[in-house]
């Protein structure tokens, strides 16, 4: 093949092309739907006497109508986490009663029996085993129940309602209607949302929807969301309440979630990424009846288990590194309180603590074990290690009663609650994720964005509540 | 469910269990050698992860929303001792257009040469459906329009000839409900038979499409020929060029064309 015959050939279809201008483009796409819609009519016959499409219109008048659809939204989203909140405490504890009160001692004891030293039992058990087991009973029942659920929704039909019932705002904020979809991808998981951005064609407006895509609550979050609500938020109603309290206040989180991605789209289609937004035809699929246990089964298969087991991957490092630093000792106190000791001042500022940040430094790799580190790192520095099982163990906490005791115990308020729910929703996107942008953006700057703007819009929105907080509360 | 049971089940021993159980074996991802490639091509949510999940014994993710699979996914069966890479590809609603989950599906089509190229389409939206299909019949000879969704088409009071479709398209068609499986080892019959050349196809191809064009086309079409003497679809290319289209260009003049169908994963 020779280069000069190419350039000649790829020269001649230019010079054509001029001379045809659009009419080659509109040409071919008009006999390719004339043919389509003449071999479709000869084949096709439609019997009117059947109507049955008539239901799913009915139900689509009501999802996507301007006055209920957002509403539903919300009592669909509560019901879900409502749920997920409800039958996970049962469960939750039984698995952390396994884990903790049977398994703990008999490994213990066995250790002891086999005269291991002190440390290596120390970081294997109190540190590895106990990271595992804490992730476990806390993460499982929860993914159990969410991700089952949403799955039925998903299959249900319901996503690309949603995705309708969004895009007129996305539009508006000069964003790709799409992005609702991939919006509601995130929910899942950041990285699948980063990756089903591809949907967009745009580039620039592809972009946003990667940038922003953090503003979806994952589920490496949702259990940190549903935990600081369940103690500190259900706390503050009566019995009763506490469930659908704690679940309407995750649900504010991730709405908030929803607010700041229409923000931060129309912030930046003003700004770095300005244009206009392009048009597009979304198609509402039927509703189909979903093979309830098939889905039950494989998405439990699918999502609840691979994300269980990231969790635990990353917990095994995480334990064994927590344990160290706690049972490291410089100048008497360990390292990890040097840590926090150091960070305390500014997480006051934010209206966090110096634990919060330790434990969101050492998550970067998985935003799932934030809660046991907390716990963990709460424990160790409060002075509290009696409850526990001395530095460096993470310990029982099969009531939630326990749990907010640990938290009193380190100083924490509603606001610090408040905060990390905020906090949680607000900052860098998990290593995966940024690692995905990277890929599928094949920048460094657009990566450095989307990891920066909303851990420094992380610390602002945090600043402002703890200065608004302070004033009203003296 | 009153589709045609006939062609849904040519014949009873494909559909009997204990045939099946023994003759199509899913291999998951276990693809070391093949004898054939299959495409599952098609408009969004129209079911080919469903279908592709049925073949290979595979769970990738399916969802009810146009759009959930973005990247290609492999897998395979064996089938009356043959064996059979199947890729999933992206939903796409034309070959012409640019998106990059659209753009993975075109280009495997293009340029990946599978033996077999299945379109998946919606039978309750046939017409729009179809303009996908005509565009791939354009760069392959070798497809099997599955016809998917047939329950719901029933359910609309939809009635499709499929004879009259096979005629027209020049391909085979198979009738479908693959989230029940019915129609599938029908279906999986016919690839075998179109790869093996036991089932010739004609498909249909416009030829008043180009009209005043029509020397234009000729020659660039014979250009390219003599240029790529082994592309498949050289009058398909034409037209691309004569489209303007920016990726094809720009593979034509960095020499990627060949590499364009494995690039994107």
């Amino acid at each position: 093949m020779s280069n000069d015959s190419l350039s000649q050939l790829l020269n001649k279809a230019k010079h054509f092309r001029r001379d045809l201008g659009n009419k080659v483009h509109e040409d071919i796409v008009e006999s390719i739907y004339d043919d389509a819609a003449r071999i479709a009519k000869r084949a096709v016959d439609i019997d009117n006497k059947s109507i049955s499409m008539g239901l799913d219109r009915a139900i689509d008048r009501v999802v996507t109508s301007r006055l209920y659809g957002f509403p539903l939204m919300m009592l669909l989203l509560t019901l879900v986490f409502w749920l997920t909140i409800s039958g996970a405490n049962v469960p939750s504890s039984m698995l952390a009663t396994l884990f903790l009160d049977i398994i703990y001692p008999g490994l213990k004891s066995l250790s002891e029996s086999l005269n291991i030293s002190w440390w290596l039992d120390g970081l294997l058990i109190d540190g590895v085993y106990l990271a595992v087991g804490w992730v476990i009973s806390v993460m499982l029942p929860p993914m159990a129940i969410f991700f089952p659920l949403f799955t039925l929704l998903e299959d249900l039909g319901y996503l690309p309602r949603i995705a309708f019932n969004l895009d007129n705002m996305f539009r508006k904020t000069g964003a790709h209607g799409k992005q609702a979809l991939s919006m509601a991808m995130g929910w899942g998981c950041n990285a699948a949302g980063v990756i089903s951005t591809r949907i967009i064609d745009s580039p620039r407006e592809r972009l946003i929807a990667i940038i922003t895509n953090n503003f979806s609550l994952c589920n490496g979050r949702w259990p940190t969301q549903i935990l600081v609500a369940t103690v500190f938020i259900g706390g503050l109603v009566p019995a009763h309440f506490a469930g659908v309290v704690s679940a309407m206040s995750v649900v504010a989180i991730a709405v908030l979630g929803i607010l700041l991605t229409f923000l931060v789209s129309w912030a930046l289609s003003r700004s770095i990424l300005r244009g206009e937004s392009s048009v597009f035809n979304m198609e509402l699929p039927p509703y189909r009846m979903p093979h309830v246990w098939q889905t039950v089964y494989t998405s439990i298969i699918d999502r609840t288990l691979p994300v269980l087991w990231r969790a635990i991957l990353w917990a095994v490092p995480a334990g064994a590194l927590i344990w160290l630093t706690s049972n490291i000792n410089i100048d008497n106190i360990s390292f990890a309180e040097h840590v926090i000791l150091l960070l305390d001042p500014f997480g006051f500022v934010i209206g966090l603590n110096g634990v919060i940040l330790l434990a969101y430094i050492l998550a970067i790799p998985a935003n799932e074990i934030i809660v046991p580190t907390i716990l963990m790192l709460t424990v160790l520095s409060s002075g509290i290690e009696r409850i526990g099982l001395g530095a460096g163990v993470m310990f029982e906490l099969d009531s939630l009663d326990v749990t907010l005791k640990v938290f009193e115990a380190g100083g924490w308020t509603l606001l610090t609650a408040v905060n990390l729910m905020l906090f949680s929703l607000i900052h860098n996107p998990c290593s995966t994720t940024i690692h995905t942008i990277y890929k599928e953006t094949g920048s460094v700057k657009w990566t450095l964005v989307s990891t920066f703007l909303p851990l420094l819009m992380g610390f602002v929105i945090t600043f402002l509540v703890a200065q608004v907080w302070r004033i009203i509360v003296n | 469910m009153n589709i045609d049971q006939n062609l849904l089940q040519p014949d009873k021993c494909v559909t009997c269990p204990s045939h099946n159980s023994i003759e199509l074996m899913r291999l998951g991802v276990d693809m070391q050698d093949w004898d054939y490639v299959v495409g599952l091509a098609g408009n969004p949510n129209t079911g080919k992860s469903t279908i592709f999940n049925s073949l290979t014994g595979l769970r990738q993710h399916t969802g009810n929303w146009p759009g959930k699979t973005v990247s290609r996914m492999e897998g395979g069966y064996e089938y009356e001792s043959t064996r059979y890479k199947v890729v999933d590809l992206p939903g796409a609603y034309s070959l012409l257009s640019t998106s990059i989950d659209e753009e993975i599906a075109r280009n495997f089509i293009l340029f990946g040469r599978p033996d077999v190229t299945v379109v998946v389409v919606d039978a309750t939206r046939l017409e729009r459906n179809l303009n996908l299909a005509l565009q791939i019949l354009e760069i392959t000879d070798r497809a099997v329009l599955c016809l998917n969704l047939m329950d719901e088409a029933n359910k609309h009071g939809i009635v499709i000839d499929e004879r009259c479709l096979a005629r027209d398209l020049g391909i085979p068609v198979v009738p479908t409900v693959a989230r029940n499986q019915e129609g599938l080892p029908y279906l999986i019959q016919t690839i075998g038979d179109v790869a093996s050349g036991k089932i010739k196809c004609n498909p249909y191809r416009s030829n008043k499409k180009i009209g005043e064009m029509s020397v234009i086309v000729k020659q660039l079409t014979e250009k390219l020929e003599s240029i790529y003497p082994d592309l498949p679809n050289h009058r398909w290319l034409a037209l691309r060029l004569l489209d303007g289209d920016s990726d094809i260009i720009s593979a034509l003049s960095e020499g990627k064309l060949q590499s364009l169908a494995n690039s994107v994963k």
